[in-house]
């Protein structure tokens, strides 16, 4: 049968932030979803389960979110790109497993398009609310990668950058969006295939007697081999040396491995954040903003300037790590930091501890409504006073 | 043991008996299973609490700030309905204990749907039957996650197209079967265990009362269309509820103390073959089935029909009919 060429989109395409985020993948090289559905998450397990038999790929719905993730993590293992897509209570149920991918150093890639909670609390809703969920869920010491998209180009771009970061890092790598990104509809370029950086994981190089499966390479992250490639490993859960056997009373191997762990993550911080950042310069004011209460900060910092008030905007894309550097350094120049959140203070704990004495103001919302750019100038105006 | 006293359940005791779900919630037209959520609140003995696992019938009961239940209700996760009403049926029985509670009985209703039941609820359910809770357990099946917009589930049934398993040009929609989720029930040899329609709401009632009335768990698997998801006209919903039936696609039976027995409404499908209808009917009336009229998948149809006996001489075997 001739097989059909429905491989990667490119071209202008109409999209929402789930669909886009599906595409993303695909042309990410992503071949396994383990799906289940989720308010307001569902679309991208629909567009993949009728995209990915087009590309050879597997869409399977698992019977919860543990199964997801645990099958992603089968399937990455098994040397398939992978990944899955959830939301806030699904987010929860996938955090034993998420620990577990952080100890085998299983590269994948899971979508949390953050509703309102705690709880089921509000499906349909946005939130910015599984921020601090993200880096903390699982239990244990581990560092993690998050990243957060403000538009639905971005939830093509940065999906594949999400596949990018782990494959070069072995490690989960979180897409952050909340509910109206991953809603709303917008034009999406999509360039050429070849146009598109593609990074897949270290294979090892040693031959398969000497091959250690958690031998760190200079950038602390190890070659993998993958099930059926002809090495032999263990991999484990359990604290383990570098041949991947337990170690589960050697207070120098746990001390080795969840050093390595978190380390791999950030002493390679500088290579992994990405910001953006608008008339920072001179600002007296700086607002930190990431997703869709970004774009509101952008329309505010510019009607700032319009008023020729000082104002500033740093853009998280990548959360965590977080660039504690940069917000200590423009921490330095400002007189005061503002961090509009869609939750209760959960980022600007991050922003208060790299700011030291510089004061920083939560702009806490709730609910239905993003910010609007009103508030934020107001806020502006009110902390110069 | 399951009390053998027989309810009748006239129209006219229905009729008097008030409304524990009450009209006012925001089901679609046509919604099945909040028909069999009204008939089985209407099967209750006495005081009784209701706790729901989240779906359909979850959200559409209780739009803040009205609510359809008439009876103390709780909302619980995903998850575990099952062991949510394991907790309410143990902290009943220690304040009876202690005397602390003031009514003789009060009877637990769990309610949940298939993707709550046959996914991603079965090992609360499991653990609840194998502890012996004492509760009533109603899978409300509308074989497909309709909440979150049609994504197909464990009790979706072979052929059919989700959101997530397209009927295409290549790929004929759901290619497994559906989980036979009673008889796994049965297995875990709890004292009662049927299979109802909303059809047949006398048959229902009997079945919810004898589940209440059971001492320890009791399951109900309730078959309830959703026009929405299956896609046909509102007005049908009963009529493929009854078809469902007469095509042996889904057999009303039920089993006390693991004994299997039919219920007339199926028994008669072996007394007089004559009146079993043929599943195309049944699946003609559905979109969610229409990919499988094209001439490329008339093996589908031939594959759902060898289901169906498969599992009905089964069933046969089981209730000693054979």
């Amino acid at each position: 049968m001739e097989k059909r060429n429905k491989t990667t989109l490119s071209g202008k395409h109409f999209l929402s932030g789930d669909l886009a985020c599906a595409e993303g993948a695909i042309a990410a090289g992503c071949r396994f979803f383990g799906g289940y559905p989720i308010t307001p998450a569902t679309e991208i397990a629909e567009r993949m389960a009728r995209r990915l038999p087009e590309v050879d790929g597997v869409y399977i719905q698992m019977e919860d979110e543990i199964g997801s993730i645990a099958a992603v993590i089968g399937a990455s293992y098994t040397g398939k790109k992978a990944m899955t897509a959830t939301s806030g209570p699904g987010f929860s149920l996938m955090q034993e497993n998420i620990g577990l991918a952080v100890m085998t150093e299983a590269p994948l890639v899971i979508v949390n398009i953050m509703r309102g909670g705690p709880s089921t609390g509000q499906p349909t809703m946005p939130g910015q609310q599984d921020v601090m969920q993200a880096r903390w869920g699982s239990h244990g010491d581990y560092e993690i990668i998050a990243i957060a998209p403000s538009s639905v180009q971005e939830m093509f771009d940065l999906t594949i950058e999400c596949f990018n970061l782990a494959e070069t890092y072995r490690v989960p790598v979180l897409l952050l969006a909340d509910e109206i990104i991953g809603h709303m509809w917008e034009k999406v370029e999509i360039p050429p295939r070849e146009e598109i950086t593609i990074i897949n994981r270290k294979k090892p190089k040693a031959q398969p007697k000497e091959y250690k499966p958690f031998k760190p390479a200079k950038n602390l992250v190890p070659p993998m081999a993958c099930f059926g490639e002809g090495y032999r490993f263990h991999a484990t859960g359990l604290t383990h040396d570098e041949d991947g056997k337990p170690q589960t009373v050697s207070v120098e191997e746990q001390n080795k491995l969840v050093k390595r762990l978190c380390d791999k993550i950030r002493k390679n911080a500088e290579d992994i954040i990405k910001v953006e950042e608008v008339t920072l310069e001179d600002a007296e004011v700086a607002v930190i903003a990431y997703g869709i209460t970004s774009r509101a900060a952008l329309s505010a910092v510019r009607k700032a300037r319009k008023k020729k008030i000082k104002a500033g905007l740093l853009r998280l894309i990548t959360i965590w790590p977080f660039p504690g550097k940069l917000v200590a350094e423009i921490a330095g120049k400002v007189k005061a930091i503002i961090v509009p959140e869609m939750n209760y203070g959960q980022l600007v704990r991050e922003v208060e501890r790299a700011a030291k004495t510089t004061p920083v103001f939560l702009l806490s919302k709730l609910g239905e409504e993003p910010h609007r750019p009103a508030e934020i100038v107001s806020a502006i105006e009110e902390v110069l006073k | 043991m399951v009390a053998t006293i027989s309810w009748k359940f006239t129209a006219r005791e229905i009729a008097e008996k008030p409304e524990l779900f009450t009209s006012g919630h925001r089901a679609c037209a046509g919604c099945g299973p909040a028909i069999a959520l009204r008939q089985i609140m209407k099967a209750t003995r006495g005081p009784t609490i209701v706790t729901n696992a989240t779906g359909c019938m979850e959200v559409v009961s209780t739009i803040y700030p009205y609510t359809a239940w008439k009876v103390p209700w709780i909302h619980t996760a995903f998850e575990n309905a099952a062991a949510n009403a394991s907790g309410i049926e143990a902290a009943l029985k220690a304040m009876k204990r202690k005397r602390r509670l003031k009514q003789e009985k009060v009877d637990v209703i769990a309610f949940a749907g298939d993707g709550g039941t046959f996914d991603i609820g079965i090992q609360a359910l499991s653990g609840a039957a194998e502890r012996g809770h004492d509760f009533l357990y109603v899978l409300y099946d509308n074989e497909a996650y309709m909440n979150t917009g049609i994504q197909r589930s464990g009790g979706t049934p072979h052929g059919a197209s989700t959101t997530t398993s397209p009927g295409g040009t290549d790929i004929p929609g759901k290619t497994q079967m559906k989980k036979p989720i009673a008889d796994i029930m049965v297995a875990h040899e709890i004292p009662y265990v049927a299979t109802a329609s909303i059809a047949y709401w006398q048959d229902l009632l009997i079945k919810a009362r004898k589940g209440l009335e059971a001492e320890g768990p009791a399951f109900l698997h309730v078959f309830a269309p959703c026009p929405r998801g299956w896609r046909y006209d509102t007005s049908k919903t009963i009529e493929l509820a009854r078809l469902a039936v007469e095509t042996c696609i889904f057999p009303l039976w039920e089993a006390i103390d693991s004994e299997y027995s039919l219920s007339p409404q199926s028994k008669i499908m072996t007394l007089k073959p004559e009146r079993r209808k043929d599943v195309r009917e049944y699946l003609k009336m559905q979109r969610r089935f229409g990919h499988l009229f094209k001439p490329k998948f008339e093996h589908v149809l031939t594959d759902i029909q060898k289901i169906i006996d498969k599992r009905w001489n089964k069933l046969l075997k089981k209730c000693s009919m054979t």
